[in-house]
Protein backbone atom coordinates (compact mmCIF):
# COMPACT_ATOMS: atom_id res chain seq x y z
CA UNK A 1 0.00 0.00 0.00
CA UNK A 2 1.44 3.33 -1.06
CA UNK A 3 1.63 6.14 1.47
CA UNK A 4 -0.55 9.17 0.88
CA UNK A 5 -0.09 12.77 1.97
CA UNK A 6 -2.78 14.93 3.58
CA UNK A 7 -3.36 16.44 0.12
CA UNK A 8 -4.18 13.18 -1.67
CA UNK A 9 -7.84 14.07 -2.21
CA UNK A 10 -6.84 17.51 -3.48
CA UNK A 11 -4.62 15.91 -6.11
CA UNK A 12 -7.44 13.69 -7.30
CA UNK A 13 -9.83 16.65 -7.49
CA UNK A 14 -7.24 18.53 -9.56
CA UNK A 15 -6.90 15.51 -11.88
CA UNK A 16 -3.30 14.93 -10.88
CA UNK A 17 -1.71 11.94 -12.60
CA UNK A 18 -0.72 9.84 -9.61
CA UNK A 19 2.44 7.72 -9.57
CA UNK A 20 4.49 5.69 -7.11
CA UNK A 21 7.39 7.89 -5.99
CA UNK A 22 9.58 6.09 -3.48
CA UNK A 23 6.55 4.45 -1.88
CA UNK A 24 4.40 7.60 -1.96
CA UNK A 25 1.39 8.11 -4.20
CA UNK A 26 2.01 11.59 -5.60
CA UNK A 27 1.10 13.57 -8.74
CA UNK A 28 3.73 13.55 -11.49
CA UNK A 29 1.74 16.27 -13.22
CA UNK A 30 -1.65 17.99 -13.41
CA UNK A 31 -1.92 20.17 -16.53
CA UNK A 32 1.45 19.12 -17.97
CA UNK A 33 5.13 19.37 -17.13
CA UNK A 34 5.82 22.21 -19.59
CA UNK A 35 2.92 24.38 -18.40
CA UNK A 36 3.76 23.77 -14.76
CA UNK A 37 7.47 24.41 -15.28
CA UNK A 38 6.70 27.69 -17.06
CA UNK A 39 4.27 28.76 -14.34
CA UNK A 40 7.06 28.48 -11.76
CA UNK A 41 9.57 30.37 -13.93
CA UNK A 42 7.13 33.19 -14.76
CA UNK A 43 4.48 33.31 -12.02
CA UNK A 44 4.03 30.71 -9.30
CA UNK A 45 3.64 27.00 -8.70
CA UNK A 46 2.71 25.05 -5.60
CA UNK A 47 4.04 21.58 -4.84
CA UNK A 48 2.97 19.02 -2.26
CA UNK A 49 6.28 17.93 -0.78
CA UNK A 50 4.79 16.46 2.37
CA UNK A 51 6.62 13.20 1.68
CA UNK A 52 9.88 14.89 2.73
CA UNK A 53 11.11 13.87 6.17
CA UNK A 54 11.25 16.18 9.19
CA UNK A 55 13.71 15.20 11.92
CA UNK A 56 14.12 17.43 14.97
CA UNK A 57 17.24 17.68 17.12
CA UNK A 58 16.55 19.52 20.37
CA UNK A 59 18.03 20.17 23.78
CA UNK A 60 21.45 20.62 25.28
CA UNK A 61 24.25 19.67 22.91
CA UNK A 62 22.11 19.99 19.73
CA UNK A 63 24.41 22.36 17.89
CA UNK A 64 27.51 20.26 18.59
CA UNK A 65 25.74 17.03 17.67
CA UNK A 66 24.34 18.38 14.38
CA UNK A 67 27.80 19.63 13.50
CA UNK A 68 29.19 16.15 14.19
CA UNK A 69 26.50 14.65 11.95
CA UNK A 70 26.84 16.83 8.86
CA UNK A 71 29.57 18.08 6.54
CA UNK A 72 28.62 21.76 6.59
CA UNK A 73 29.00 23.97 9.66
CA UNK A 74 25.94 25.01 11.67
CA UNK A 75 28.07 26.93 14.17
CA UNK A 76 27.91 29.90 11.78
CA UNK A 77 24.08 29.95 11.73
CA UNK A 78 21.90 32.45 13.52
CA UNK A 79 18.47 31.48 14.82
CA UNK A 80 16.02 31.37 11.85
CA UNK A 81 18.81 30.69 9.38
CA UNK A 82 18.93 27.67 7.08
CA UNK A 83 21.78 25.72 5.52
CA UNK A 84 22.15 23.03 2.86
CA UNK A 85 24.45 20.14 3.72
CA UNK A 86 25.40 16.53 3.16
CA UNK A 87 25.32 13.87 5.86
CA UNK A 88 27.93 11.15 5.40
CA UNK A 89 28.72 7.69 6.66
CA UNK A 90 32.13 6.78 8.12
CA UNK A 91 33.44 5.98 4.62
CA UNK A 92 32.59 9.50 3.45
CA UNK A 93 29.65 8.25 1.35
CA UNK A 94 26.56 10.43 1.30
CA UNK A 95 23.73 9.08 3.45
CA UNK A 96 21.56 12.00 2.34
CA UNK A 97 21.55 15.66 1.44
CA UNK A 98 19.41 17.88 3.60
CA UNK A 99 18.39 21.37 4.63
CA UNK A 100 18.96 22.32 8.26
CA UNK A 101 16.89 25.04 9.91
CA UNK A 102 18.14 26.52 13.15
CA UNK A 103 14.86 27.21 14.94
CA UNK A 104 16.27 27.96 18.39
CA UNK A 105 19.49 28.13 20.33
CA UNK A 106 19.34 24.34 20.80
CA UNK A 107 16.68 23.36 18.27
CA UNK A 108 17.26 22.22 14.70
CA UNK A 109 14.94 20.92 12.01
CA UNK A 110 16.57 18.55 9.50
CA UNK A 111 14.57 18.17 6.29
CA UNK A 112 15.58 15.00 4.47
CA UNK A 113 14.58 13.09 1.35
CA UNK A 114 11.37 11.09 1.62
CA UNK A 115 12.80 7.76 0.52
CA UNK A 116 15.74 8.19 2.90
CA UNK A 117 13.84 9.27 6.01
CA UNK A 118 13.90 5.90 7.77
CA UNK A 119 17.50 5.24 6.76
CA UNK A 120 18.52 8.71 7.92
CA UNK A 121 16.74 8.41 11.24
CA UNK A 122 18.40 5.05 11.91
CA UNK A 123 21.78 6.50 10.90
CA UNK A 124 21.33 9.49 13.21
CA UNK A 125 20.34 7.27 16.11
CA UNK A 126 23.36 5.03 15.62
CA UNK A 127 25.67 8.05 15.44
CA UNK A 128 24.02 9.40 18.59
CA UNK A 129 24.51 6.10 20.42
CA UNK A 130 28.28 6.34 19.92
CA UNK A 131 28.45 10.10 20.31
CA UNK A 132 30.67 11.01 23.28
CA UNK A 133 29.22 14.48 23.98
CA UNK A 134 25.93 15.64 25.47
CA UNK A 135 23.09 13.77 23.78
CA UNK A 136 20.20 15.86 22.47
CA UNK A 137 16.70 14.53 21.79
CA UNK A 138 16.20 13.32 18.20
CA UNK A 139 12.66 12.75 16.92
CA UNK A 140 11.26 11.80 13.54
CA UNK A 141 8.16 14.00 13.16
CA UNK A 142 7.62 13.35 9.46
CA UNK A 143 4.12 11.98 10.03
CA UNK A 144 2.98 15.15 11.77
CA UNK A 145 4.25 17.61 9.17
CA UNK A 146 2.99 18.53 5.76
CA UNK A 147 5.16 20.61 3.48
CA UNK A 148 3.98 22.86 0.67
CA UNK A 149 6.47 24.58 -1.62
CA UNK A 150 5.29 27.90 -3.08
CA UNK A 151 7.75 28.81 -5.82
CA UNK A 152 8.11 31.50 -8.45
CA UNK A 153 8.44 35.27 -8.85
CA UNK A 154 4.89 35.82 -7.57
CA UNK A 155 5.25 33.47 -4.59
CA UNK A 156 5.75 36.20 -2.02
CA UNK A 157 2.76 38.28 -3.16
CA UNK A 158 0.46 35.25 -3.22
CA UNK A 159 1.55 33.76 0.10
CA UNK A 160 1.47 37.19 1.78
CA UNK A 161 -2.31 37.16 1.34
CA UNK A 162 -2.55 34.25 3.77
CA UNK A 163 -0.23 35.36 6.56
CA UNK A 164 0.53 38.31 8.82
CA UNK A 165 4.21 37.40 8.93
CA UNK A 166 6.02 39.99 6.83
CA UNK A 167 7.51 37.80 4.14
CA UNK A 168 9.69 40.57 2.71
CA UNK A 169 11.65 40.42 5.96
CA UNK A 170 12.60 36.78 5.42
CA UNK A 171 15.82 36.65 3.43
CA UNK A 172 16.81 33.77 1.15
CA UNK A 173 17.76 30.74 3.26
CA UNK A 174 16.14 32.18 6.37
CA UNK A 175 12.83 31.28 8.01
CA UNK A 176 10.30 32.47 10.55
CA UNK A 177 7.76 30.70 12.70
CA UNK A 178 4.40 32.34 12.09
CA UNK A 179 0.84 31.56 11.13
CA UNK A 180 -0.81 30.85 7.81
CA UNK A 181 -4.60 31.20 7.92
CA UNK A 182 -4.28 31.03 11.69
CA UNK A 183 -2.34 27.75 11.62
CA UNK A 184 1.17 27.67 13.12
CA UNK A 185 3.76 27.19 10.38
CA UNK A 186 7.46 27.42 9.73
CA UNK A 187 7.79 29.71 6.72
CA UNK A 188 11.16 29.32 5.00
CA UNK A 189 12.53 31.19 2.01
CA UNK A 190 14.04 28.05 0.51
CA UNK A 191 13.29 25.87 -2.48
CA UNK A 192 14.43 23.45 -5.14
CA UNK A 193 13.51 25.32 -8.32
CA UNK A 194 15.99 28.17 -8.73
CA UNK A 195 13.18 30.67 -8.28
CA UNK A 196 12.36 32.85 -5.32
CA UNK A 197 9.81 31.20 -3.09
CA UNK A 198 8.91 29.54 0.16
CA UNK A 199 8.65 26.14 1.74
CA UNK A 200 6.05 25.99 4.48
CA UNK A 201 5.94 23.35 7.18
CA UNK A 202 2.62 22.92 8.93
CA UNK A 203 0.50 20.35 10.65
CA UNK A 204 -0.74 17.46 8.53
CA UNK A 205 -4.41 18.18 9.20
CA UNK A 206 -4.23 21.88 8.24
CA UNK A 207 -2.51 21.37 4.88
CA UNK A 208 -5.65 20.99 2.70
CA UNK A 209 -7.10 24.32 3.78
CA UNK A 210 -3.83 26.15 3.05
CA UNK A 211 -3.41 24.34 -0.28
CA UNK A 212 -6.93 25.32 -1.39
CA UNK A 213 -6.44 28.93 -0.28
CA UNK A 214 -3.20 29.16 -2.27
CA UNK A 215 -4.98 27.89 -5.38
CA UNK A 216 -7.83 30.31 -4.85
CA UNK A 217 -5.63 33.36 -4.22
CA UNK A 218 -3.03 32.51 -6.81
CA UNK A 219 -4.93 31.27 -9.84
CA UNK A 220 -5.68 34.82 -11.04
CA UNK A 221 -1.90 35.41 -10.90
CA UNK A 222 -1.13 32.36 -13.01
CA UNK A 223 -0.43 29.97 -10.14
CA UNK A 224 -0.61 26.28 -11.06
CA UNK A 225 -0.43 23.17 -8.91
CA UNK A 226 2.79 21.40 -9.95
CA UNK A 227 3.82 17.76 -9.83
CA UNK A 228 7.04 15.83 -9.49
CA UNK A 229 7.74 16.12 -13.22
CA UNK A 230 8.12 19.90 -13.11
CA UNK A 231 9.96 19.68 -9.80
CA UNK A 232 12.53 17.50 -11.56
CA UNK A 233 12.97 19.67 -14.67
CA UNK A 234 13.22 22.83 -12.55
CA UNK A 235 15.92 21.41 -10.28
CA UNK A 236 17.75 19.90 -13.24
CA UNK A 237 17.98 23.29 -15.00
CA UNK A 238 19.73 24.53 -11.84
CA UNK A 239 21.93 21.40 -11.60
CA UNK A 240 20.63 20.75 -8.11
CA UNK A 241 21.51 17.23 -7.04
CA UNK A 242 18.81 14.62 -6.50
CA UNK A 243 19.51 11.71 -4.18
CA UNK A 244 19.47 8.43 -6.11
CA UNK A 245 20.64 10.21 -9.26
CA UNK A 246 23.63 12.44 -8.48
CA UNK A 247 24.10 11.30 -4.88
CA UNK A 248 24.35 7.80 -3.41
CA UNK A 249 25.70 6.05 -0.34
CA UNK A 250 28.94 5.56 -2.30
CA UNK A 251 29.47 9.12 -3.50
CA UNK A 252 32.03 11.28 -1.78
CA UNK A 253 30.95 14.93 -1.52
CA UNK A 254 34.22 16.07 -3.15
CA UNK A 255 33.42 14.04 -6.27
CA UNK A 256 29.80 15.15 -6.70
CA UNK A 257 30.08 18.92 -6.51
CA UNK A 258 29.45 19.25 -2.77
CA UNK A 259 32.87 20.53 -1.69
CA UNK A 260 31.20 23.88 -1.00
CA UNK A 261 29.16 22.32 1.82
CA UNK A 262 32.03 20.20 3.15
CA UNK A 263 33.86 22.15 5.84
CA UNK A 264 36.98 20.15 6.64
CA UNK A 265 38.32 23.19 8.52
CA UNK A 266 35.36 23.55 10.89
CA UNK A 267 36.01 23.50 14.57
CA UNK A 268 34.70 19.97 15.13
CA UNK A 269 35.13 16.44 13.96
CA UNK A 270 32.31 14.96 11.86
CA UNK A 271 31.24 11.58 10.54
CA UNK A 272 33.16 10.81 7.36
CA UNK A 273 35.78 13.52 7.85
CA UNK A 274 38.85 11.28 7.75
CA UNK A 275 37.73 9.55 4.54
CA UNK A 276 36.88 12.87 2.89
CA UNK A 277 40.20 14.40 4.02
CA UNK A 278 42.07 11.43 2.59
CA UNK A 279 40.37 11.91 -0.77
CA UNK A 280 41.21 15.59 -0.67
CA UNK A 281 44.87 14.64 -0.12
CA UNK A 282 44.99 12.10 -2.94
CA UNK A 283 42.83 14.26 -5.22
CA UNK A 284 39.23 13.62 -6.33
CA UNK A 285 39.01 11.51 -9.50
CA UNK A 286 35.44 12.25 -10.55
CA UNK A 287 33.29 15.30 -11.09
CA UNK A 288 29.66 16.10 -11.71
CA UNK A 289 29.22 18.44 -14.67
CA UNK A 290 26.47 19.77 -16.90
CA UNK A 291 26.31 18.90 -20.59
CA UNK A 292 24.25 20.10 -23.50
CA UNK A 293 23.48 17.92 -26.53
CA UNK A 294 24.67 19.34 -29.82
CA UNK A 295 21.87 17.42 -31.52
CA UNK A 296 18.40 16.17 -30.63
CA UNK A 297 19.36 13.12 -28.53
CA UNK A 298 18.26 13.44 -24.91
CA UNK A 299 20.65 12.16 -22.23
CA UNK A 300 18.90 9.97 -19.64
CA UNK A 301 19.99 8.47 -16.32
CA UNK A 302 22.32 5.52 -16.84
CA UNK A 303 23.40 6.32 -20.41
CA UNK A 304 27.13 5.86 -20.96
CA UNK A 305 29.40 8.83 -21.58
CA UNK A 306 32.48 8.59 -23.82
CA UNK A 307 35.44 10.83 -24.55
CA UNK A 308 35.90 12.59 -27.90
CA UNK A 309 37.43 9.39 -29.35
CA UNK A 310 34.02 7.68 -28.84
CA UNK A 311 35.86 4.67 -27.39
CA UNK A 312 37.05 5.61 -23.92
CA UNK A 313 34.22 5.39 -21.43
CA UNK A 314 34.57 8.32 -19.01
CA UNK A 315 31.34 8.19 -17.02
CA UNK A 316 27.60 8.13 -17.10
CA UNK A 317 24.53 10.33 -17.13
CA UNK A 318 22.94 10.83 -13.71
CA UNK A 319 19.96 12.95 -14.85
CA UNK A 320 18.78 14.33 -18.16
CA UNK A 321 15.83 15.81 -19.92
CA UNK A 322 14.75 18.20 -22.62
CA UNK A 323 15.05 21.55 -20.85
CA UNK A 324 11.68 23.32 -20.96
CA UNK A 325 13.30 26.75 -20.53
CA UNK A 326 16.21 26.30 -22.95
CA UNK A 327 14.39 24.03 -25.43
CA UNK A 328 17.46 21.83 -25.72
CA UNK A 329 18.51 18.48 -24.26
CA UNK A 330 20.59 18.86 -21.08
CA UNK A 331 22.11 16.42 -18.66
CA UNK A 332 24.16 16.02 -15.53
CA UNK A 333 27.02 13.55 -15.98
CA UNK A 334 29.38 11.93 -13.51
CA UNK A 335 32.72 11.69 -15.28
CA UNK A 336 36.46 11.41 -14.86
CA UNK A 337 37.73 14.75 -13.66
CA UNK A 338 40.07 15.16 -16.63
CA UNK A 339 37.00 15.87 -18.78
CA UNK A 340 35.26 18.42 -16.59
CA UNK A 341 36.35 21.67 -18.28
CA UNK A 342 33.65 23.79 -19.91
CA UNK A 343 33.77 23.25 -23.67
CA UNK A 344 35.02 19.66 -23.48
CA UNK A 345 33.38 17.48 -26.14
CA UNK A 346 31.80 14.28 -24.92
CA UNK A 347 29.65 11.61 -26.53
CA UNK A 348 26.59 10.19 -24.85
CA UNK A 349 25.46 6.80 -26.06
CA UNK A 350 21.76 7.33 -26.76
CA UNK A 351 20.52 3.88 -27.74
CA UNK A 352 22.75 2.91 -30.70
CA UNK A 353 24.00 6.39 -31.54
CA UNK A 354 26.71 8.61 -30.12
CA UNK A 355 25.22 12.00 -29.35
CA UNK A 356 27.85 14.71 -29.48
CA UNK A 357 27.61 16.91 -26.40
CA UNK A 358 29.65 19.53 -24.64
CA UNK A 359 30.37 20.47 -21.07
CA UNK A 360 28.64 23.76 -20.25
CA UNK A 361 28.54 26.19 -17.36
CA UNK A 362 25.89 25.57 -14.76
CA UNK A 363 23.27 26.37 -13.66
CA UNK A 364 21.98 25.68 -17.16
CA UNK A 365 19.24 28.24 -16.65
CA UNK A 366 19.91 31.84 -15.67
CA UNK A 367 17.41 34.66 -15.28
CA UNK B 1 -11.23 10.21 -25.03
CA UNK B 2 -12.78 9.23 -28.29
CA UNK B 3 -11.19 6.96 -30.87
CA UNK B 4 -12.06 7.46 -34.55
CA UNK B 5 -14.04 4.56 -35.97
CA UNK B 6 -12.09 4.49 -39.25
CA UNK B 7 -8.85 3.67 -37.45
CA UNK B 8 -7.70 0.34 -36.04
CA UNK B 9 -5.64 -0.02 -32.87
CA UNK B 10 -3.08 -2.21 -31.10
CA UNK B 11 -2.33 -3.12 -27.51
CA UNK B 12 0.93 -1.20 -27.95
CA UNK B 13 -1.21 1.95 -28.33
CA UNK B 14 -0.56 2.55 -32.00
CA UNK B 15 -3.29 3.39 -34.47
CA UNK B 16 -3.43 2.45 -38.15
CA UNK B 17 -5.38 4.04 -40.98
CA UNK B 18 -5.80 2.12 -44.23
CA UNK B 19 -5.13 4.59 -47.06
CA UNK B 20 -5.18 2.06 -49.93
CA UNK B 21 -5.32 -1.72 -50.26
CA UNK B 22 -1.54 -1.85 -49.79
CA UNK B 23 -0.71 1.09 -47.52
CA UNK B 24 -1.51 2.35 -44.07
CA UNK B 25 -0.52 5.29 -41.88
CA UNK B 26 0.68 4.63 -38.35
CA UNK B 27 0.59 6.85 -35.28
CA UNK B 28 0.15 6.68 -31.53
CA UNK B 29 -3.17 6.92 -29.70
CA UNK B 30 -4.58 9.63 -27.50
CA UNK B 31 -4.12 7.28 -24.55
CA UNK B 32 -0.41 6.89 -25.40
CA UNK B 33 0.27 10.62 -25.72
CA UNK B 34 -1.59 11.31 -22.50
CA UNK B 35 0.39 8.68 -20.62
CA UNK B 36 3.67 10.07 -21.97
CA UNK B 37 3.01 13.75 -21.28
CA UNK B 38 4.71 16.57 -23.18
CA UNK B 39 6.43 14.94 -26.16
CA UNK B 40 9.77 16.45 -27.14
CA UNK B 41 11.48 13.91 -29.39
CA UNK B 42 10.57 11.51 -32.16
CA UNK B 43 12.95 9.15 -33.91
CA UNK B 44 11.67 7.53 -37.11
CA UNK B 45 13.01 4.70 -39.31
CA UNK B 46 14.57 5.10 -42.73
CA UNK B 47 12.33 4.71 -45.76
CA UNK B 48 12.70 1.22 -47.21
CA UNK B 49 13.21 -0.59 -43.92
CA UNK B 50 11.39 -3.90 -43.60
CA UNK B 51 9.49 -4.36 -40.35
CA UNK B 52 7.93 -7.39 -38.74
CA UNK B 53 4.72 -7.07 -36.76
CA UNK B 54 5.50 -5.83 -33.22
CA UNK B 55 9.04 -4.86 -34.22
CA UNK B 56 10.39 -1.59 -32.82
CA UNK B 57 10.42 1.06 -35.55
CA UNK B 58 11.30 4.17 -33.58
CA UNK B 59 11.33 6.02 -30.30
CA UNK B 60 9.19 8.73 -28.80
CA UNK B 61 10.30 10.71 -25.76
CA UNK B 62 8.45 13.02 -23.45
CA UNK B 63 10.10 15.24 -20.87
CA UNK B 64 9.91 12.35 -18.40
CA UNK B 65 9.92 9.12 -20.35
CA UNK B 66 11.34 7.16 -23.27
CA UNK B 67 9.03 4.82 -25.16
CA UNK B 68 9.55 2.46 -28.09
CA UNK B 69 7.22 2.47 -31.09
CA UNK B 70 5.99 -0.88 -32.41
CA UNK B 71 4.88 -1.73 -35.90
CA UNK B 72 1.26 -2.98 -35.95
CA UNK B 73 1.87 -5.12 -39.07
CA UNK B 74 4.56 -6.62 -41.26
CA UNK B 75 5.53 -4.25 -44.03
CA UNK B 76 8.01 -1.85 -45.55
CA UNK B 77 8.43 1.78 -44.52
CA UNK B 78 7.20 3.78 -47.56
CA UNK B 79 7.31 7.21 -45.92
CA UNK B 80 8.47 8.76 -42.64
CA UNK B 81 6.95 12.02 -41.45
CA UNK B 82 10.00 14.24 -40.94
CA UNK B 83 7.77 17.31 -40.42
CA UNK B 84 6.31 15.61 -37.38
CA UNK B 85 9.79 14.72 -36.09
CA UNK B 86 10.67 18.42 -36.10
CA UNK B 87 7.42 19.31 -34.33
CA UNK B 88 6.70 16.31 -32.08
CA UNK B 89 4.41 18.26 -29.72
CA UNK B 90 1.70 17.74 -32.37
CA UNK B 91 1.50 14.19 -31.06
CA UNK B 92 0.00 15.69 -27.89
CA UNK B 93 -2.40 18.10 -29.53
CA UNK B 94 -3.69 15.98 -32.44
CA UNK B 95 -2.57 12.39 -31.90
CA UNK B 96 -4.98 10.76 -34.35
CA UNK B 97 -4.06 13.14 -37.18
CA UNK B 98 -0.30 12.94 -36.60
CA UNK B 99 0.96 10.03 -38.67
CA UNK B 100 4.52 8.86 -38.12
CA UNK B 101 5.13 6.44 -40.97
CA UNK B 102 3.38 4.90 -43.96
CA UNK B 103 3.75 1.12 -44.14
CA UNK B 104 3.39 -0.81 -47.36
CA UNK B 105 2.44 -4.46 -47.73
CA UNK B 106 0.65 -6.41 -50.48
CA UNK B 107 -1.74 -7.78 -47.85
CA UNK B 108 -2.07 -4.53 -45.88
CA UNK B 109 -5.87 -4.65 -46.00
CA UNK B 110 -6.02 -8.17 -44.59
CA UNK B 111 -3.53 -7.36 -41.83
CA UNK B 112 -5.49 -4.19 -41.02
CA UNK B 113 -8.63 -6.23 -40.39
CA UNK B 114 -6.88 -8.26 -37.67
CA UNK B 115 -6.28 -5.14 -35.49
CA UNK B 116 -8.62 -3.89 -32.75
CA UNK B 117 -11.63 -1.73 -33.58
CA UNK B 118 -12.18 1.62 -31.86
CA UNK B 119 -14.69 0.03 -29.49
CA UNK B 120 -12.41 -2.88 -28.67
CA UNK B 121 -9.51 -0.51 -28.01
CA UNK B 122 -11.63 1.79 -25.82
CA UNK B 123 -12.67 -1.23 -23.78
CA UNK B 124 -9.05 -2.42 -23.57
CA UNK B 125 -7.80 0.97 -22.34
CA UNK B 126 -10.40 0.93 -19.59
CA UNK B 127 -8.90 -2.30 -18.22
CA UNK B 128 -5.44 -0.70 -17.78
Amino acid sequence: MLKRTALFEEHLNLKGKMVDFGGWELPVQYSGVLAEHTAVRTACGIFDVSHMGEIFVEGAGSAEFVNFLITNDVSVLSIEQAQYSAMCNAQGGIVDDLVIYKLGHEKFLLVVNASNTDKDFAHIQSVLAQYPGAKPKVTNQSAQYSQIAVQGPKAEAILQGLTETRLSEIKTYWCKEGKILGTPAIIARTGYTGEDGFEIYLSWSEAPKVWRALLETGSAEGLLPCGLGARDTLRLEMKYALYGHELTDESNPLEVGLAWVTKLQKNSDFVGKSAISALKQSGPKKALVGIRSLGRGIPRQGYEVYAADRTTRVGQVTSGTSSPSLKTPIGIVWIDKAHEAVGTKLFVKVREEFQESEVVKTPFYKK
Amino acid sequence: MSYPQNLKYTKDHEWAELTSDTQMKIGITDHAQSALGDIVYLDLPKVGRELKAHETFGVVESIKAVSDLYSPIQGKVAQANSDLASEPSKLNTEPHQSWMIVLEASDAKAQFQTLMSADEYSAYVKTL
